[in-house]
């Protein structure tokens, strides 16, 4: 791992008596992307704000860039970008001229043509923020986020309320912006948003981070448990399943019969068995777990949409 | 000052593109000019002092412009750009917030500054507006009312948090102050009554300097205006520094 970038130490806030983040430690390495996950209301973005310096922590330490005071270093700011939960602009200002603006406030910027078009709003340039749909605004906040060249991206939520085909769009956007040589910070609901760009993922809960990991290692720490999920035309006892050795349970849901098991032979033998004994079987599918597995068995709740 | 002069450029494109800021800013001190300047003409009368109704009537739609701006504007501004985050996302730059509220404050006297001017010249040119005291000495008691009314916008933009109680709260203000203050209807013909409860209102004061002033009096007679006027000022910007909350 690179050199790090943020260093937190025993972070707390608390809002009138309520602590919002428990004694919170974590790192962010450079270039990387770093996702915080949990449900609205665990911490993340109270925690993303302190980093960023918006926000007066109650106690611990956070070490930005270099710099041990983020609330009071105004240096910083030239050297981060921030993407804000729900913010938003003014009706009625054009893309060309928040763009201006923004460009006006930082000693040393990148050409926002270039920006605009890298983030395919080219053609928006004279177009009130107004008239832009959810993810034009949201690619001219990470535009506005970008106009300073910063080392450290900070995206607060960035794909909510996005239709599935911009948020894919947005996900390959912050790939690029990585591969440039960026580190990310991110916080975000979606589970498969975390697990397909984050490179690392705290998973936060009531103010507290429960795991810290890769995507992939997290998944692992669940077990390597697969599930094949299945429909038969025609009757099949259940106990015939059981006899294939990796087999660890089977279960019946309303028509669909759902075998759990593990092992590199798993999905074969049980496939095996249904052909050897001629059995049409329909809409098979094999699943795998993933992030949101893992994030119901570290915190018992499921992420509500 | 780069940043200054490009906020400034922007946030007054973003003024002149939103109707109804300036359609009350600038329009409706028009259209009353125009209205009683019709039914009243500019004929001199001693009720008047030996000045006709536009000679008062424009010093007085100065202070119009004044309450819109100040009571009505610059916090419903203010008060949706802390409700959208845009306050937060400037704190999130190198820049200092305070120049966007130093932005809105310089840009509401411009706008202020540039409605009296149109009056004045439509006045001269309709009604053969008569201007007895000094250019200087009104652009002074224009600037003393702007900062004590806008201390009060800041005032009402620190208090409330939503842009629907502030609208509400600037309209409730705005329709009396402009009916009852002297401004729409000179206080020559406002009953006693009326005329008592106003001087609770902070535009009549305004009303009172500004046809003073205009009319070519002295300063000196004007002390309980100005003090009342600093008053609020600094009453409001006390408070204001106090509680003023950036999202």
């Amino acid at each position: 791992m690179g050199k790090k970038v943020v260093e937190v130490k025993n972070l707390v806030k608390t809002y009138n008596g309520v602590t919002a983040v428990d004694n919170l430690s974590f790192e962010i390495y450079e270039n990387e992307i770093f996702g915080m996950v949990g449900l609205n209301g665990a911490g993340k973005t109270t925690t993303i704000e302190c980093v960023e310096g918006l926000r007066n922590k109650d106690s611990g330490e956070i070490k930005i860039l270099g710099l041990n005071n983020p609330e009071t270093d105004g240096d910083l700011k030239t050297k981060i970008g921030i993407q804000l939960q729900e913010s938003s602009l003014p009706e009625r200002i054009k893309v060309r001229e928040a763009m201006e603006m923004f460009s006006s406030l930082y000693p040393r910027t990148i050409d926002w043509k270039d920006l605009l078009a890298k983030l395919n709003l080219t053609e928006k340039v004279n177009s009130y923020f107004r008239e832009l749909s959810g993810g034009q605004k949201q690619r001219l906040f990470i535009a506005l986020a970008l106009i300073n060249d910063p080392e450290l991206l900070f995206l607060d939520e960035l794909s909510t309320g996005l239709d599935p085909q911009a948020r894919h769009t947005m996900w390959d956007l912050i790939r690029d912006i990585r591969n440039e040589g960026k580190t990310i910070f991110m916080t975000t609901h979606y589970m498969d948003e975390a697990e397909r760009l984050c490179d690392r993922v705290a998973i936060i809960d009531r103010g507290k981070i429960v795991a810290l990991d890769t995507p992939q290692n997290l998944v692992q720490s669940l077990g390597k448990e697969m599930r094949v999920i299945f429909s038969l035309e025609n009757d099949f006892p259940l106990e015939n399943f059981k006899k294939i050795e990796e087999v660890t349970e089977v279960e019946k849901i309303g028509d669909r019969i759902v075998v759990h098991g593990e092992g590199e032979e798993f999905v074969y033998r049980v496939i095996s068995l249904l052909m050897s004994n001629k059995m049409k079987f329909r809409e098979i599918k094999i699943e795998q777990p993933n992030l949101e597995d893992v994030f119901l068995a570290l915190t018992g709740e499921k992420i509500r949409e | 000052m780069k940043k200054f002069f490009k906020i400034f450029a922007i946030e007054m494109k973003l003024f002149f593109r939103d109707f109804t800021s300036t359609f009350f800013t600038l329009g409706m001190p028009i259209m009353l000019l125009l209205l009683f300047g019709s039914i009243y003409g500019n004929k001199p009368t001693p009720v008047f002092g030996g000045l006709g109704s536009v000679d008062v009537s424009v010093p007085a739609d100065f202070a119009i412009i004044i309450v819109v701006a100040g009571i009505m504007n610059l916090p419903i501004t203010i008060v949706s750009y802390r409700e959208k985050k845009i306050l937060k996302r400037f704190r999130g730059t190198p820049m200092n917030p305070s120049i966007i509220l130093f932005v809105q404050f310089i840009l509401n006297i411009f706008v202020g500054f540039l409605g009296a001017a149109i009056l004045i010249l439509l006045g001269k040119w309709i009604y053969g507006l008569r201007f007895p005291g000094s250019i200087f000495q009104t652009a002074l008691a224009f600037l003393l009312s702007c900062a004590s009314i806008f201390s009060l916008g800041f005032f009402l933009a620190s208090i409330l948090k939503t842009v629907r109680s502030v609208s509400a709260v600037s309209f409730i203000l705005y329709f009396p102050m402009i009916f009852l203050s002297g401004a729409t209807l000179p206080s020559e013909f406002l009953p006693k009554g009326v005329l008592k409860f106003s001087q609770f209102l902070p535009l009549t004061h305004v009303v009172d300097l500004l046809r003073g002033i205009w009319a070519g009096k002295r300063w000196g007679l004007f002390n309980k205006e100005i003090i009342i006027l600093v008053g609020i000022m600094i009453f409001s910007v006390l408070i204001s520094i106090k509680i003023f909350r950036w999202e």
